[in-house]
């Protein structure tokens, strides 16, 4: 797993046998600790290792919650509060789990805008690139899936919403959605199908891991500022004990956060609703996925049109997957020689803008999106009163300080800011028209349209536009000039 | 750089906070309502008040329990630390309460000749349903459902406050002209009109819903929240408690969330026990391995 | 290489008391943090708190028995004939391959005597674990207990006689209640 020439010299007779059999010591020896890699990888590189930490977690914790929880709808809810309850430490390794998830979301998140700002993503990196999204598509699926299993109303209702996505498909999607479910609607069969690939994937994520480790060893980790190794000696440390310890403090930290989370808070990030068993009789008021899929719900529902012949609920369904395809081409959509944002001032600020978007898109995927975001004026009572039933409406509606909204040889809408206005109209027109509470303001959904617009332009539009039209800032010539130019700087502002 | 850090440290809090607004749900409580309790199970060092957890395990048993079932507790779990029966001192003594009070309900078995009998509960055997079924306690109901209590804190937006101000919540007759069930005269700073109760069906300002349909007035300023087919349950007096505390309303109300809040969450005192000795822990050790780091690095340039 | 360049620092800071402390305090976090995943394989609280049972012992006709499970393990209740209780006390306890009196193998009610007619043994045979069959089907050559699995044969105080089972069929800690109408039997 290293393009680097093998440091490993075995001391011991047992390691020169196993090494000319079995090389496994010196493959782990030169990924790990004779591994070279650049010296001023900052805190924003840990999140790797990080990751890494993440990811056994959830494995370990999983695989022992696999054995007290059972995957049957009528005992699915009752087999997860008996490991909160009954089951040795059952809550604490429950806690983990579930709150593990939100945090290896956040630090997946981190870790990813640091490629892109970085330009991680930029050849010779393209593969480790891909790899590392299609870990975080398999990470979303085993997520999706195993906040199913407890079987809360989110856990039904939930997977209900997303797999009838799937339904929007034309032609095949009917009968996908069917396959995927087992049944015509969510229940056992989907239940246990759910339990035993949410058991599965987290592997699959371990294997595109190491794929992607393996990649990134190959070409050299990228550094922040993006130039590539010169002098190996000059640039670089070995990985161990130099970024081992690095690593090791940033995890803890991390840790710390995690273990805020697990005993002080630990169903902060869920929802109430999901300790309310599976009912398919009754949807909960809103549904909404956990907080890390929320930008993807709100591009999902903010296609509310049709797109030429795409109906509009297909069209959110392309919209919501291509908002992670798009990442897919990035390395060539990106025509910028510079890598590292460091030396794109111009770049830097568009990226800044496109962190904000990410942010608001979560945002918006957790409100309604009928709900006001920017309020223009006080909530007025509007009337949609038929002529043939009320001919004068239009004239008693000026009378009572009524404002005529529109008005055809047919119908009149009229808002009126007071009660009284409002009930003297309805009684002198006559009409039987009930008033509607009328708000005034953008709502959340033109919003999320934008950003939504905003997420793809800043692939589609933006980063190929910049590499043509922006003269970056000077590249140091080597990693260790970089850093001995910036610790002089620092010297002379301490001077001063 | 500096703005990209910031830009990326806040990212943990203002990713979250979409979350905590869907956790947030469909009814705020409102700042202008009267003082909540200060609820001793909450915050770092929070623990249950035992007392108040075994009278509100009173107030279940006699007022609750009629309707509402509790199927995920078993009556071993009332002697377990920090339940109603525990005593610290004395295990023998809590065992004992336990089984006592367990044999008290009955449970039907299926004996070796294939009959049905009956025999009293032991402490392994859960607390019973009021109704043998769902379809029962829906016709009991009028179609509502009484919910099931075992984790009904977690359940709620709001928790113990949700719980707590939901039983204090009702209209009172000094409040209103006009009787419970019928009419609602509403003349205050937000609403002025009528609010008819539909049959059945009971108005709490603080129960998730819409008022609008039935409410005879300025359609903005319907008021806050819905009806729900439970009749006001708790007034002064309501139950007579063992231990001579006062049975106030709010004291009431107050009892029986702090047991409710005990039920959902029984492991609470262990968590943060728990979570004390692995914050200290993981805070020395930072320190630590941050001068490990510092050490480690001081002659390398970077 | 980069090796020789930090092979001086690497050595000294390795002797460095602060490498050790960490070392040693992530090592001691990581054995308290193995505990909770080896202590949630135990039986959970549920299981623990069903592993005793009050078994009614009036109705058991004379000369048959009542199997219950405790804990998903069987016990035997027995209520033994006149000719069954002679031919339990009637053997010399020296001669059998695990010595143990009839007496010995019965708990006193709560007045402090023994009932002899109400015997309560483990279901499970000493060599493999198998139920063995018992009165209203084959008792063996002793009129206890057979198992058919490898014939082992138990006599009418379920001590073993004949057959390869190692020892006699344990008697569980259990406790008559006040009338003496019942028993409770305790894994």
């Amino acid at each position: 797993m290293s393009g680097h020439e093998s440091t490993y010299k075995p001391g011991t007779g047992i390691e020169k046998w196993i090494d000319a059999r079995l090389p496994i010591v010196r493959l782990v020896h030169d990924s790990f600790v004779g591994f070279p890699v650049a010296k001023n990888l900052n805190y924003w590189w840990t999140f790797g290792a990080i990751l890494a930490v993440c990811l056994v977690t959830q494995i370990i914790t999983g695989i022992v919650l696999a054995m007290h929880y059972v995957p049957h709808v009528d005992m699915a809810f009752a087999s997860v509060e008996r490991i909160m309850r009954d089951v040795e430490y059952g809550w604490l390794i429950r806690y983990i789990h579930a709150n593990g998830a939100s945090m290896f979301f956040l630090a997946v998140y981190i870790h990813m805008f640091r490629g892109l700002y970085y330009g991680s993503y930029k050849a010779p990196r393209e593969i480790s690139w891909i790899l590392g999204v299609i870990i975080y598509l398999l990470m979303m699926g085993t997520a999706f899936m195993g906040y199913v299993l407890p079987w809360g109303q989110m856990s039904l209702h939930g997977a209900s919403v997303i797999t009838n996505l799937i339904g929007a498909i034309p032609l095949v999607g009917e009968q996908i959605k069917i396959w995927l479910q087992g049944a015509p609607s969510i229940g056992n069969a989907t239940l246990n199908r759910f339990f035993s690939l949410h058991y599965l994937l987290p592997f699959m994520i371990a294997g595109v891991v190491i794929l992607h480790i393996w990649a990134f060893h190959t070409t050299g980790n990228n550094n922040p500022t993006g130039v590539d190794v010169k002098d190996e000696k000059k640039d670089t440390v070995p990985f161990h004990p130099y970024y081992t310890v690095k690593d090791g403090f940033a995890i803890i930290v991390f840790l710390m956060i995690f273990a805020g989370f697990v005993f002080y808070a630990p169903n902060v990030l869920g929802h109430a609703d999901n300790y309310i068993e599976g009912n398919p009789l009754k949807t909960p008021a809103h549904i909404v996925p956990e907080w890390y899929l929320l930008p993807f719900y709100a591009i999902l529902r903010a296609i509310t049109f049709d797109i030429g012949p795409i109906p509009a609920k297909l069209g959110g369904v392309i919209a919501m997957f291509g908002a992670i395809a798009v990442l897919f081409v990035l390395p060539w959509l990106d025509t910028s020689k510079v890598r590292s944002l460091r030396y794109r001032p111009l770049a830097r600020q568009f990226f800044l803008g496109f962190v904000a978007v990410c942010l608001l898109l979560g945002v918006a995927g957790a409100s309604n999106p009928d709900d006001i975001v920017i309020k223009t004026g006080e909530d007025t009572l509007r009337y949609e009163v038929s002529l043939e039933e009320a001919p004068e409406a239009l004239a008693v509606a000026e009378a009572h300080h009524g404002k005529i909204v529109s008005s055809n040889s047919e119908r009149v809408i009229v808002d009126f800011a007071h009660y009284e206005d409002a009930v003297e109209f309805a009684e002198a027109s006559g009409t039987t028209a009930e008033a509607t509470v009328k708000h005034h303001g953008l709502t959340w959904l033109p919003v999320a349209q934008l950003l939504t617009f905003l997420y793809f332009a800043y692939f589609l539009i933006i980063i190929p536009l910049l590499g043509l039209i922006e003269r970056p800032k000077d590249e140091p010539e080597s990693i260790a000039d970089s850093i001995h130019k910036s610790n002089g700087s620092a010297d002379a502002v301490a001077a001063e | 750089m500096k703005a990209f850090k910031a830009c990326l440290a806040g990212l943990a809090l203002l990713g979250l906070s979409p979350a905590a607004m869907a956790a947030g749900g469909t009814m705020p409580l409102s700042e202008g309502d009267a003082p909540l309790p200060d609820w001793p199970f909450e915050g770092v060092f929070g623990k249950f008040d035992q007392a108040s957890v075994q009278r509100g395990f009173q107030v279940y048993t006699e007022v609750c329990a009629a309707c509402h079932s509790m199927e995920l507790l078993s009556y071993r779990n009332l002697g377990e630390p920090g339940g109603p029966f525990y005593n610290a001192d004395d295990p023998e003594a809590t065992e004992a309460a336990v089984a006592e009070f367990a044999r008290q309900y009955e449970i039907t078995e299926i004996d070796d000749y294939g009959d049905e009998v009956a025999r009293p509960r032991r402490p392994a055997d859960r607390f019973p349903s009021p109704y043998p079924n769902v379809q029962a306690a829906a016709a009991a109901n009028g179609g509502a459902i009484p919910p099931d209590f075992s984790v009904i804190v977690k359940a709620r937006p709001g928790g113990a406050d949700y719980i707590y101000r939901l039983m204090t919540g009702y209209p009172s007759y000094e409040e209103f002209q006009g009787e419970y069930g019928d009419e609602l005269h509403f003349n205050d700073d937000h609403s002025h009109g009528v609010l008819t109760q539909p049959a059945g069906l009971y108005y709490n300002p603080y129960f998730p819903g819409d008022t609008s349909g039935n409410w005879d007035g300025d359609p903005r300023h319907a008021p806050a929240g819905g009806y729900l087919a439970m009749p006001p349950q708790l007034s002064d007096g309501r139950v007579d408690y063992m231990d001579g505390t006062e049975a106030t309303q709010e004291q009431i109300a107050y009892d029986i969330s702090q047991f409710l809040a005990w039920a959902s969450e029984p492991k609470m005192e262990n968590r943060k026990s728990l979570g004390l000795v692995v914050m200290i822990y993981l805070f020395f050790l930072a320190i630590l391995v941050y001068f490990s780091y510092k050490a480690i690095w001081r002659n390398v340039e970077h | 290489m980069t090796d020789e360049t930090y092979t001086e620092t690497v050595d000294e800071d390795r002797r460095d008391f602060i490498h050790i402390a960490a070392g040693a305090a992530v090592a001691g976090g990581a054995g308290a943090l193995a505990w909770p995943f080896i202590a949630q394989m135990l039986p959970a609280l549920d299981t623990r708190a069903a592993s005793s049972l009050e078994v009614p012992i009036t109705d058991i006709p004379e000369g048959g028995e009542i199997r219950v499970l405790i804990g998903g393990k069987p016990f035997f209740i027995r209520h033994r004939t006149a000719a069954e209780i002679a031919a339990a006390e009637s053997v010399e306890a020296g001669d059998l391959p695990d010595p143990q009196t009839d007496e010995e193998r019965l708990v006193a009610r709560a007045d402090g005597t023994l009932n002899p007619a109400i015997l309560v043994v483990s279901g499970s045979c000493t060599h493999l674990g198998c139920v063995p069959v018992g009165p209203g089907s084959n008792t063996g050559e002793f009129g206890g207990w057979y198992c058919p699995c490898h014939g082992s044969h138990y006599d009418t105080s379920g001590r073993i006689r004949k057959g390869p089972a190692p020892t006699n069929l344990p008697v569980p800690t259990y406790e008559y209640n006040a009338d003496g109408s019942a028993v409770t039997i305790s894994l």
